[in-house]
């Protein structure tokens, strides 16, 4: 240990993009140690897809049922990881201590949040693409013109349920933040958009259902090949926008 | 330069005043404990040099610089050791200290820390399955691989057997023999005796007595008790200087083999003093 005054860090050797890739590598290693969390949260869209696009179990608006569901099923996957599964990681990690130690740590909390929201979107294209790549092997074909707006509306989307996921872990104990999110997850599956046609509620229906509003904004993109209503962008900008500033004025490190 | 310097510092949680001003000053290289009742605001103080909680007032200046404004060369130059947390349990021992490390400039090697808290056997098990004792050590070992300047343990030895404890004084002495300047809240009195160069009593958010272990609270110049087995019966006398009764004792030739000579012990000045501040 040097003596004081003779100290010279070298801060090239840990500059802060290697340290949060670092740590990205670390989040994603852990999720995939946790296996068993992945599986389920690729399960229910998988069981979704091939059910309800391959049978007649639901009532599908229009005859391209593979054009509805999928689509749908991409929307549903992005809420499960970025939203259910990181508010339930993130209330345990919370609990535990895990945040405390991190964000005193050099990698500093906004590299930790930095870090954490990079391997979730990581996450979220993997399955994404594992999941298109079997809609695609069971029939659906997507158009890919309008590739850039399915991409840019799913990135606001995840932030949006990160920041909903962190506010949730924030104010609630670990074990009621499960019982929310999940609880949150099925009412959002519930209301429809992506087994069976949502209610029709007009432009107001996509403020009040984001997963609604995405899985439509998904199935104009790639199904249809259209553009994303000027409706569902504002809801979702909005969403990503006010959740996150509500996650960084009452995030809770411990 | 004072390694820590702390002045007027005061933190409130909503109507509850945590700490009321306390001043601190503890230089380079000395292990200091803060010593306290629950409550005491203990673990505020010590989160407030971590730059962990914001202080409602009050200069701080830890290695120089506001922990409230510290950055992450800043934090590079501290270390500190969490209390039993849960976390990374799906993790590897070597794999936990690889990855911190690498959030420092010039940490250890991975190996020669884990040798050093004598986890080195235990490189390759998964955190979760390492017993209480090996997982203090392993937050020590993640504590001190980035080389700190100065280490913060808050309540370090809770829950541990005796021999835990002492295994984990003895990580504690290696380190403060190497330099770092070393912060401990506790409130196991044989622990603050052990480790401690100085140290200071908090109770109810202010510093009621400051000194060593051994004059704590005025301790050294306390008054000795004296007790005895007498022909008619057990004696009990305090004398600030016993020597006069003890040259009594030995000429009236009594049993001296029942002869106690005791000063308060720090656990007595502790309690006075928390007793006095209330």
């Amino acid at each position: 240990m040097s003596a004081a005054g003779t100290y010279a860090p070298a801060p090239g050797r840990a500059p802060l993009r290697v340290v949060i890739g670092r740590q990205i590598r670390m989040e994603l290693l852990l999720t995939v140690r946790r296996g068993e969390a992945v599986v389920l949260a690729m399960g229910v869209p998988l069981l979704v897809l091939l059910g309800a696009g391959l049978t007649h179990a639901t009532n599908v608006p229009g005859n391209d049922r593979l054009g509805f569901v999928v689509p749908g099923v991409l929307a549903l996957t992005v809420l499960s990881t970025a939203f259910t599964g990181q508010a339930i990681t993130t209330g345990y990690e919370r609990s535990y201590g895990v945040l405390k130690r991190l964000g005193a740590s050099p990698l500093t909390r906004p590299g930790l949040l930095a870090a954490k929201t990079t391997a979730i979107l990581c996450l979220v294209g993997v399955q994404l693409v594992a999941l298109a790549l079997v809609g695609i092997a069971v029939g659906w074909r997507p158009e890919v013109s309008r590739l850039l707006p399915a991409l840019g509306i799913t990135v606001l989307a995840t932030a949006a349920y990160c920041g909903l996921a962190l506010l949730l872990a924030s104010l609630l104990k670990p074990e009621t933040t499960t019982a929310a999110a999940t609880l949150i997850y099925v009412l959002l599956l519930a209301a429809g958009g992506i087994m069976f046609a949502a209610p029709d509620l007009g432009t107001a229906g996509w403020f009040i259902l984001p997963l609604a509003a995405h899985a439509q904004a998904l199935r104009d993109t790639l199904t249809d090949g259209a553009d994303i209503p000027g409706s569902i962008w504002l809801s979702l900008s909005l969403w990503a926008v006010i959740s996150l500033a509500a996650a960084a004025r009452r995030f809770r490190w411990e | 330069m004072a390694a820590i310097e702390v002045r007027g510092l005061r933190k409130a949680y909503g109507a509850h005043q945590a700490v009321a001003g306390i001043d601190l000053s503890i230089a380079a290289g000395e292990v200091f404990a803060l010593l306290g009742p629950n409550g005491a605001g203990k673990t505020t103080t010590v989160e407030v040099l971590e730059g962990h909680r914001r202080r409602d007032s009050g200069d701080v200046r830890v290695l120089g610089i506001d922990p409230a404004a510290g950055g992450r060369a800043w934090r590079a130059r501290i270390g500190i050791v969490l209390q039993a947390t849960n976390d990374l349990a799906d993790l590897r021992v070597g794999e936990t200290v690889r990855h911190v490390a690498g959030f420092f400039p010039d940490p250890r090697p991975a190996d020669q820390v884990m040798a050093q808290v004598g986890l080195a056997d235990q490189a390759r098990s998964r955190v979760g399955t390492l017993s209480g004792g090996q997982r203090r050590r392993l937050d020590v070992a993640l504590g001190i691989v980035g080389r700190p300047e100065v280490l913060f343990l808050d309540e370090p030895t809770t829950g541990f057997d005796p021999e835990a404890r002492r295994q984990f004084w003895q990580l504690i002495r290696a380190e403060a023999a190497e330099g770092t300047t070393i912060v401990l809240t506790t409130h196991y009195l044989d622990e603050a005796e052990a480790l401690a160069d100085r140290l200071a009593v908090i109770a109810d958010g202010v510093i009621v007595a400051e000194g060593t272990p051994a004059t704590l609270g005025g301790r050294a110049t306390a008054e000795a008790t004296v007790t005895w087995h007498g022909p008619d019966g057990p004696h009990c006398e305090k004398h600030a200087d016993p020597t006069a009764l003890l040259k009594r004792l030995a000429a009236e030739d009594a049993d001296l083999r029942t002869l106690t000579v005791t000063r308060p012990t720090l656990e007595d000045t502790y309690l006075t003093l928390i007793g006095q501040s209330r």
